[in-house]
């Protein structure tokens, strides 16, 4: 099967700051891709040139080429609009809107027209039960979000996300803000929306990423050291770097 | 992780001060705490001192005129006509062609300051739109009549002193305060709406309008109800260009361009020349009365908005 992202020679600059350093990577369909590797080594970086949030960076430069689908995203004639649409986010703070569940869950199809007001009721549902959300909310849509726990949040958050019917899911340690009960739950989710959709997920946790990943990338200093099969990658890392990282964090 | 309930329980604090200079710690903390106490009762008790004393010297006006006589639509003190109508109506019609000039005008331009402009043209534009705010109000009075009565006059008035003018004049006071202050509010709404709302697929502007507006919501009503305080309350640059004629202006396409007097220019300008404690000066405080009753239910309306924007009010919201 074709991969779903493409990654060809890509640079990310920060200004004058290289953080990205020839990328060279293939994100599979249908399958959860971790991103791995110490503090500020630009895995969300990474993960923000996949939907082009650096945009919204002032003086950042992207080189190479991103392929969503063998189109590139960075082309000049690309709506950014269009492709966020396709390639979805959750933060690492869950980031509900100050709206209601119900309005934060409407909120894309809103703004990008897709629904009429009648089907906005089954969107909404639809996407809060696809988050594993929908039983805790049910009974109150209206009440305010921030209402909600931590992990009511982030599925809320993730709920808001599929509710566009992205294709791809960008996640960047969606985990960090929530309990361990919290976090299983949101692992359990991200596995069965797996089948749907192509995840891309940035943690710190190497259990996690072991638990859920089926690929596994580990950055280093802005470069891509290793990436493969998680179980292989665990198991028997070919890179003194990647073992160090992944050995010093279990232990 | 690890860790047992013993392992993180607080352990004893090896620096506690000795027992001296906490209980002298606690005495300073209880001074502190009378006195903010003091400061803020005594604004409550003053104003309410204020309110009392309105009323004391305007009883005669409450009293001796009939309400009816009040609700009249004349206003010749000389005839003993104390109708309060044309003044409220001349408050109105000018604070309501203010709002309706300076809010739009102003959350538009907080918009472009807080959400469009790049840093470099904020950090230069705000501070001179915050020094606007203290141009002294008979400035810009004066500038009213010589400069911007010639124009209104063009638009078909038979004088260019009317409510319009007054409007454009107070509107002109109350932007500062406006913009000012709705973009502090823009600002303060955290960078994870924004980034929430653009990664799912909306534009800059359905951002700032669905998302950041809302989450502003309770800022930008303050900012608004501050800019029409002003409004209301001003007197002197008001005085001095809306004509002071105490007719009720007449509805119809020309509502702006009549002469009107507000209720602050009345006081103002009558209360120099009554005698104490007759029924004419007994009036001009009940018409601060009146004054006072309006803003205090603007206040009021304002806090329920405010209220409604975000359930209860917590510590540390605005
Ligand atoms: N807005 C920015 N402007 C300039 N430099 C930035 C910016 N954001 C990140 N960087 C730099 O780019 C590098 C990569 O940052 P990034 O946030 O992608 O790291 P990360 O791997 O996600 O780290 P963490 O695990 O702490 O989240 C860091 O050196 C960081 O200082
Ligand atoms: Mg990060």
């Amino acid at each position: 099967m074709s991969p779903k992202i493409e990654i060809r020679g890509f640079n990310f600059f920060y200004r004058d700051f290289h953080a990205l350093i020839d990328l060279d990577l293939l994100i599979p369909r249908n399958q959860i891709t971790a991103l791995i590797g110490p503090s500020g080594c630009g895995k969300s970086t990474f993960l923000r040139c996949l939907n082009r949030m650096n945009d919204t960076i002032a003086g950042t430069r992207a080189d190479g080429r991103i392929l969503l689908d063998g189109d590139d995203i960075y082309a000049p004639d690309v709506d950014v609009t269009g492709l966020r649409q396709r390639v979805g986010m959750v933060f690492q703070r869950p980031n509900p809107f100050p709206q209601s569940i119900y309005d934060n869950v409407a909120f894309g199809p809103r703004v990008l027209g897709l629904a009429s007001a009648r089907s906005l009721d089954g969107i909404v549902e639809e996407s809060l039960r696809g988050a594993a959300v929908w039983d805790d909310v049910k009974h109150r849509l209206h009440d305010p979000a921030q209402a909600l726990n931590p992990g009511q949040q982030q599925r809320l958050c993730i709920a808001r996300a599929i509710a566009v019917k992205p294709e791809v899911i960008l996640m960047d340690e969606p985990c960090s803000a929530l309990d361990p009960v919290a976090t299983l739950r949101v692992e359990d989710l991200m596995q069965s929306l797996a089948s749907d959709y192509t995840i891309v997920i940035v943690t710190h946790n190497m259990q996690q990423a072991a638990r859920v990943s089926h690929q596994t990338g580990f950055f280093w200093l802005g470069r891509l050291v290793e990436f493969g099969p998680t179980g292989a990658l665990f198991r028997a890392p070919r890179d003194p770097l990647t073992e160090a990282y992944i050995t010093g964090r279990r232990g | 992780m690890t860790a047992t309930p013993a392992e993180s329980a607080v352990p004893p604090e090896p620096t506690a001060p000795p027992r001296a200079a906490r209980s002298s710690r606690l005495l300073a903390e209880r001074v502190i705490e009378a006195a903010i106490a003091l400061a803020g009762v005594s604004t409550v008790v003053i104003v309410a001192l204020i309110f009392l004393f309105l009323l004391r010297e305007s009883t005669a006006a409450f009293l001796d005129v009939p309400l009816r006589q009040l609700m009249g639509t004349r206003w010749y003190p000389i005839e003993g006509l104390f109708g309060f109508l044309p003044l409220i109506a001349g408050s109105l019609v000018v604070t309501i062609g203010a709002v309706v000039i300076a809010v739009p005008l102003g959350l538009i331009t907080a918009i472009y300051l807080g959400e469009i402009a790049p840093p470099s043209q904020r950090e230069v534009l705000k501070p001179i739109i915050e020094v606007l705010a203290g141009i002294p109000s008979i400035v810009l009075g004066f500038v009213g009549w010589v400069a911007l009565a010639p124009l209104v006059q063009q638009l078909g008035a038979t004088t260019g002193l009317t409510a319009l003018t007054g409007s454009l004049i107070l509107a002109y006071m109350a932007l500062p305060t406006i913009i000012s202050i709705s973009e502090d509010a823009l600002y303060a709404v955290p960078k994870a709406y924004r980034d929430g709302a653009l990664a799912i697929g909306a534009t800059q502007w359905q951002t700032i309008w669905r998302v950041v507006l809302p989450a502003a919501r309770s800022g930008i009503v303050i900012a608004v109800m501050l800019g029409i305080g002003r409004a209301i309350g001003e007197t002197m640059a008001v005085m001095m260009v809306t004509g002071n004629a105490a007719n009720i202006p007449a509805l119809g396409p020309g509502l702006f361009l009549q002469p009107v007097r507000t209720m602050t220019a009345t006081i103002a300008a009558e209360m120099g020349e009554v005698q104490r404690g007759s029924l004419h000066y007994s009036t001009l405080f009940a018409i601060g009365v009146v004054l006072f009753v309006i803003t205090f239910g603007i206040n009021y309306v304002a806090g329920r908005l405010i209220g409604a924007s975000g359930g209860p009010r917590r510590r540390g919201q605005l």
